[in-house]
């Protein structure tokens, strides 16, 4: 079978029936490994002491609020490319859950700056880009939800999605820009500096379960909005027929 | 080439006649920098320091603001269809109207800053490059504005969602904008560097709107 | 075992399992009304075009 084939919705919720449980079992135990890592294996950073525990979740949402956009793009393409149904459902699917994601990241990222920084919020280069990526997403969602015939919403998402995806590097670069030239350097940084492997195997590991999370989400999601969809077309042949 | 030119004059006439709207926009403009000394008080050392900023950011709305009728005139009385059917390449009938609606509503901007500035308490200096930056940046915010006025131009109420969908993607012409008209009174970065970079962004979405604009209304057409 | 700031970390964790938790709850009980509504529209005979064509148009 050609995977092209899994594109019907019909197969495909064939497939994602069988698929979906092992996913998910395969997602818990992710999970279980991780956060026994977490708490029990990693040691304390030295310098910031218990609270790199939040990074463990801060690093991963932020991935995957990245990771949902690139999803959302993809399925995009597929929509406006080839016009395939499935990934107007794919696309739609992902802004809700990378949505949430994206919130987590700034709600985590604003617990961990508290003890780190002495403050909620800065206005430091990544917490902005992210901001602004979480308001493009409900931007998306907005759309989404403003234009009613779905396939036309589908479209009109999927070109603003792809706008989003050429200027979120344009973003990021001028609001890093416009952070070095208003606090030069002055903000802790995560990055940049090695990570040693004993947090480092750990955040990997909490990272895949996040992106299995994900996967099991988005493709429960993609189920009922099959559904709703197949729902609104026999709704419309009985009004057609009740004429 | 004439039929864009013919639609260039067209857009022209419709946006100055009465009840076109042209210098709505600079009306707002004006009262927006207005109601920023109610709000942040009248002290003019502080007025100066924010003044580029609090013009960007009345330009910014101005433009959002005014974009919403870009095409839903058009969709109105059956004018985009024609422009939709016509041999003209949509890209560049999208661009001529931007220009258009820069030409009636970003110039009158344009103009009014430097008066503005004044109220502002700005320096001589500060607003030259203020002007300087918004004659370069707001067609830039124009450009991109078309995207969200293609994408909600089948809604009635389109001009908040507009707002929403288009403001995040203004933010690195609002950083360069102000960072470039404050460079020139302050010292750490040369005024070259952010208006370089603001003038790169300028022609950027000048490609980018006309393309994703054109794209949206095709398949808002279908 | 937590040091000075468990609250934040505590609290970070726990925020994450409620958004994720209500994400789950929201996409279960959606799909549950959205198989609920079709299994009310099928219960009524009504049935989608490809199902029809399939039927030989016997709906």
């Amino acid at each position: 079978m050609r995977l092209i084939d899994y594109a019907n919705p019909t197969r495909f919720l064939g497939l994602s029936a069988t698929l979906l449980p092992w996913l998910a079992a395969v997602t818990a135990i992710t999970f279980a490994v991780g956060l026994y890592m977490v708490f029990f294996v990693a040691p304390a950073d030295y310098q910031q002491g218990e609270t790199v525990k939040i990074m463990y979740i801060h690093v991963p949402f932020a991935w995957l609020s990245m990771f949902c956009y690139m999803t959302m793009a993809a399925s995009a393409f597929g929509t406006l490319v080839w016009r395939h149904p499935l990934a107007d459902v794919s696309a739609k699917c992902a802004a809700p859950i990378g949505a949430a994601f994206t919130f987590l990241a700034l709600a985590t990222g604003s617990l961990w700056g508290k003890p780190m920084w002495g403050t909620w919020w800065v206005w430091d280069a990544r917490l902005t880009s992210v901001l602004v990526l979480f308001i493009m997403y409900l931007g998306l969602i907005a759309l989404q939800e403003t234009i009613e015939d779905p396939a036309r919403a589908a479209k009109a998402s999927a070109i603003l999605t792809l706008v989003g995806v050429v200027n979120i590097p344009i973003i990021k670069f001028s609001v890093d820009w416009w952070n070095t030239l208003h606090q030069p350097s002055s903000v802790f940084r995560m990055g940049g500096s090695t990570i040693a492997t004993s947090m480092l195997v750990p955040l990997l590991v909490m990272a895949v379960a996040f992106t299995l999370l994900f996967l099991v989400f988005h493709l429960m999601a993609m189920r009922n909005e099959i559904l709703r969809r197949r729902i609104r077309a026999m709704r419309m042949i009985e009004a057609a027929g009740a004429e | 080439m004439s039929a864009l030119s013919s639609l260039f004059v067209r857009e022209m006439k419709l946006a100055t006649r009465v009840g076109g709207g042209a210098l709505m926009g600079a009306l707002f403009f004006l009262i927006v920098v207005t109601v920023v000394p109610f709000g942040v008080g009248p002290d003019l050392n502080l007025l100066a320091r924010i003044g580029p900023a609090i013009l960007w950011i009345g330009a910014l709305l101005a433009t959002l603001l005014s974009l919403d009728r870009l095409f839903q005139a058009d969709r109105d009385d059956g004018g985009l269809d024609l422009i939709l059917m016509g041999e003209t390449p949509l890209e560049l009938v999208v661009l001529v109207k931007c220009l258009a609606h820069w030409t009636a509503t970003g110039l009158p901007l344009v103009i009014a800053s430097p008066v503005l500035a004044i109220f502002m308490n700005m320096e001589p200096v500060a607003i030259g490059a203020t002007t300087l930056t918004l004659a370069v940046g707001t067609p830039a915010l124009t450009f991109v504005g078309a995207i969200g006025a293609a994408l909600t131009v089948s809604l009635r109420r389109g001009g908040l969602l507009l707002a929403i969908l288009v403001l995040p993607l203004t933010v690195p012409v609002m950083i360069f904008g102000v960072s470039a008209a404050t460079a020139a009174v302050q010292e750490p970065v040369p005024f070259a560097t952010p208006f370089s970079i603001l003038a790169a962004l300028g022609l950027f979405s000048m490609v980018l709107g006309p393309i994703a604009g054109a794209a949206a209304l095709r398949f808002a057409g279908d | 075992m937590f040091g000075n700031h468990a609250g934040f970390i505590f609290a970070a964790y726990g925020i994450a399992i409620l958004v994720i938790a209500a994400l789950f709850v929201w996409i279960v009980v959606d799909g549950r009304s959205q198989r609920r509504q079709l299994a009310d529209l099928e219960s009524r005979g009504v049935r989608r075009r490809s199902e029809r064509s399939a039927d030989g148009g016997t709906a």
